[in-house]
């Protein structure tokens, strides 16, 4: 069920702000790619093109392709709560939503889309929390509001928010930036794990994360502060670690930078 | 990769010889101390100098005990520490005389209320009651402030409700700054303008009877901005990574609404719908126009003139005898502990729905 993403001659703007310029890659089906670069870059950006998220930023606009196989996002008979089903996304701060329990949390996506029987939505819940590897903290709070949990046990919780709803693409905004190393190996191991079922793209400031998980790393970068992101290079993960074809990544992984 | 080597700690400095930690303090209890003895002075003073007025004396202890404690302070502690005291002390004497006015309303009503208000007050109307006497009630202005508030939110709580979503979560052209425009021009009508609205279109122009119906329209009227401003307030509050996260479901926007916004901040919106009914319920100027006023009961808020309690309090006043007096402070106090009961009201639903963190 993973599907690969094309994406050619992508911009974004905000307002009249061009974030990321003229962007092509691929990115491969049950694989994890990682997207590094400096603050500002345009990672997120252009994650959250991938999945028509951008537009709901006001004034948010998007030029280029996005493939998604062989179906373009952006065609203009494409819905885009379609699209958002199909290319899950986590966020980098985690944001269960505060009214519900764990329960109603990882059941939202499919609750809020049409009607489920409960017995189908219990299976649902509890393959999605054993998948994001949270099962067995939270089977006896299932009644507790999620806001409760540890802010590593929320990321999770986010995670199985969003494959619970069986996305064919998982987006992640720096998953881990707000966890302990603990909870950061847990969810690493839990990328590891996804991507026999998922195509993953992950954002991450962490090298060693990158390194870690990742099948392939695309470096981005910006010429000068308030001019657009763009792709310097991607390619096997272990190539841009250990002979880059660029010396900015060089440069940047190394810690050599600015 | 290259090795990263963690800087030393910063140094922290020892506490330089200019400023010793230790310093005199004055006990804990010396506000209360300084309070009651700038009572006692304060009516010292008073009966001394011979003032009439009860606030007199408390104005001058309260004078005294700001004085008295930034005096102290500034001789044992020091100038920073008696800025302190000065703006502490200074906060809650303003407290206080905010506080005293409310108090002395409230004793009062309460006081003069009570003599007629019981069973037979709660259910009995005005009607063939001779209005020098004692006897009578206020059922009918009950029934006919409940009809027309309810009536009145029926009727702008849904449209407040409305505009307020349409505000926070799709406006943002110039239909938005127009309508945001409207509802702050709206906030500054006067009631009886809004009464001589309706009158004019519903009475005068569309030829319609007294009826609380009427009044309720022009209670919706001053109702809905108060709705809008708040509910906007509350949606505003929700924040924006709750509506992403919804929409990254694949959740459309319309059920992001109603299922992840809404919930969130329902509390807040109930509040806000509560402390408007509040408001509107002592309107008296439009009923005057609209309601018309009636002494007995008239349970159809669509046809024929009513009462209501705001209404009634005036009325009664109006009679000018002892009898009357007393029914006017019984039906204050009803009008008083209605609003409280919605207030309380509005409370618990705000705590009920809270989003809980039960961490
Ligand atoms: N909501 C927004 N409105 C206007 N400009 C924005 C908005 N969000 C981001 N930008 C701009 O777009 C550019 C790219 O931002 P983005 O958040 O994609 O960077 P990033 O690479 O994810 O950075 P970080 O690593 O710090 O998360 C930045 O110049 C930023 O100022
Ligand atoms: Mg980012």
């Amino acid at each position: 069920m993973a599907k690969r993403i094309d994406i050619s001659g992508l911009s974004a703007y905000y307002g009249s702000h061009r974030a990321i310029d003229d962007i092509s890659m691929s990115v491969e089906p049950r694989s994890v790619t990682a997207f590094i670069g400096p603050s500002g870059c345009g990672k997120s950006t252009f994650l959250r093109t991938l999945n028509r998220m951008h537009e709901v930023t006001p004034g948010g606009r998007v030029e280029g392709k996005v493939m998604l196989d062989n179906e373009d996002l952006y065609g203009s008979d494409v819905d885009p709560v379609s699209v958002r089903r199909t290319i899950g996304m986590v966020f980098q701060r985690p944001n269960p939503f505060p009214t519900m329990s764990v329960y109603e949390n990882v059941a939202a996506g499919l609750k809020l889309n049409g009607t489920y029987k409960k017995a189908e939505l219990d299976d649902v819940v509890e393959k999605s929390l054993r998948g994001a590897n949270l099962w067995n903290e939270v089977k006896d709070r299932m009644n507790k509001p999620g806001s409760g949990l540890s802010g590593g046990q929320q990321q999770r919780l986010c995670i199985a928010r969003a494959i619970a709803v069986e996305p064919q693409v998982l987006l992640m905004d720096e998953p881990c930036s707000a966890l302990d190393p603990i909870s950061t190996l847990a969810i690493e191991d839990l990328v590891g794990q996804l991507k026999s079922d998922y195509t993953i793209v992950i954002v991450t400031h962490n090298m060693q994360q990158a390194a870690r998980v990742s099948d392939r790393t695309a470096f981005f970068n910006l010429a000068a502060v308030g001019q657009p992101g763009k792709l310097v290079e991607v390619d096997e993960t272990e190539r841009i670690f250990s002979n880059p074809s660029v010396q900015a990544t060089e440069d940047y992984i190394s810690g050599r930078f600015g | 990769m290259s090795n990263l080597t963690l800087d030393k700690a910063p140094t922290v400095d020892t506490p330089s010889a200019g400023a010793p930690l230790r310093q005199p303090r004055l006990p804990r209890w010396t506000p209360l101390g300084l309070a009651a003895l700038s009572a006692a002075l304060g009516t010292g003073v008073g009966l001394l100098a011979g003032l009439e007025s009860r606030i007199q004396w408390g104005l001058i202890a309260a004078l005294l005990f700001v004085a008295l404690n930034f005096v102290l302070t500034k001789a044992v502690e020091g100038t920073r520490q008696a800025k302190d005291r000065l703006a502490t002390s200074l906060v809650w004497v303003c407290f206080l005389l905010a506080v005293v006015p409310l108090l002395s309303l409230l004793w009062e009503t309460v006081n003069r209320g009570v003599t007629v208000l019981d069973g037979s007050f709660l259910t009995h109307s005005m009607n063939g009651v001779i209005t020098i006497q004692p006897g009578g009630g206020a059922y009918h202005a009950l029934i006919g402030t409940l009809q027309q508030i309810g009536l009145a939110t029926a009727i702008a709580a849904p449209i407040g409700l409305l505009t307020a979503i349409y505000l926070v979560e799709y406006g943002t052209g110039r239909l938005a700054k127009a309508i945001t425009f409207f509802v702050d021009v709206m906030t500054g009508i006067p009631s009886i303008v809004a009464g001589l609205f309706v009158l004019a279109f519903w009475i005068i122009y569309l030829d319609m009877g007294y009826s609380g119906f009427a009044g309720a329209m022009s209670l919706a009227i001053l109702m809905m901005p108060i709705v809008v401003r708040s509910t906007e307030e509350m949606l505003k509050l929700v924040p924006n990574e709750l509506r992403e996260a919804s929409l990254a479901l694949g959740i459309p926007k319309w059920r992001t609404i109603l299922k992840v916004v809404l919930p969130t901040s329902i509390g807040g919106i109930t509040t806000g719908v509560m402390l408007a009914v509040a408001r509107i319920a002592g309107e008296t100027a439009p009923i005057m126009l609209l309601v018309f006023g009636a002494a007995s009961i008239n349970n159809n808020p669509f046809n024929g003139a009513q009462s209501s309690l705001p209404y009634y309090v005036y009325e009664q006043w109006k009679l000018g005898n002892e009898a009357s007096y007393d029914r006017a402070w019984a039906a204050a106090l009803l009008l008083i502990a209605f609003i409280m009961v919605l207030n309380l009201l509005a409370r618990g639903i705000a705590a009920w729905k809270a989003p809980k963190s039960g961490r």
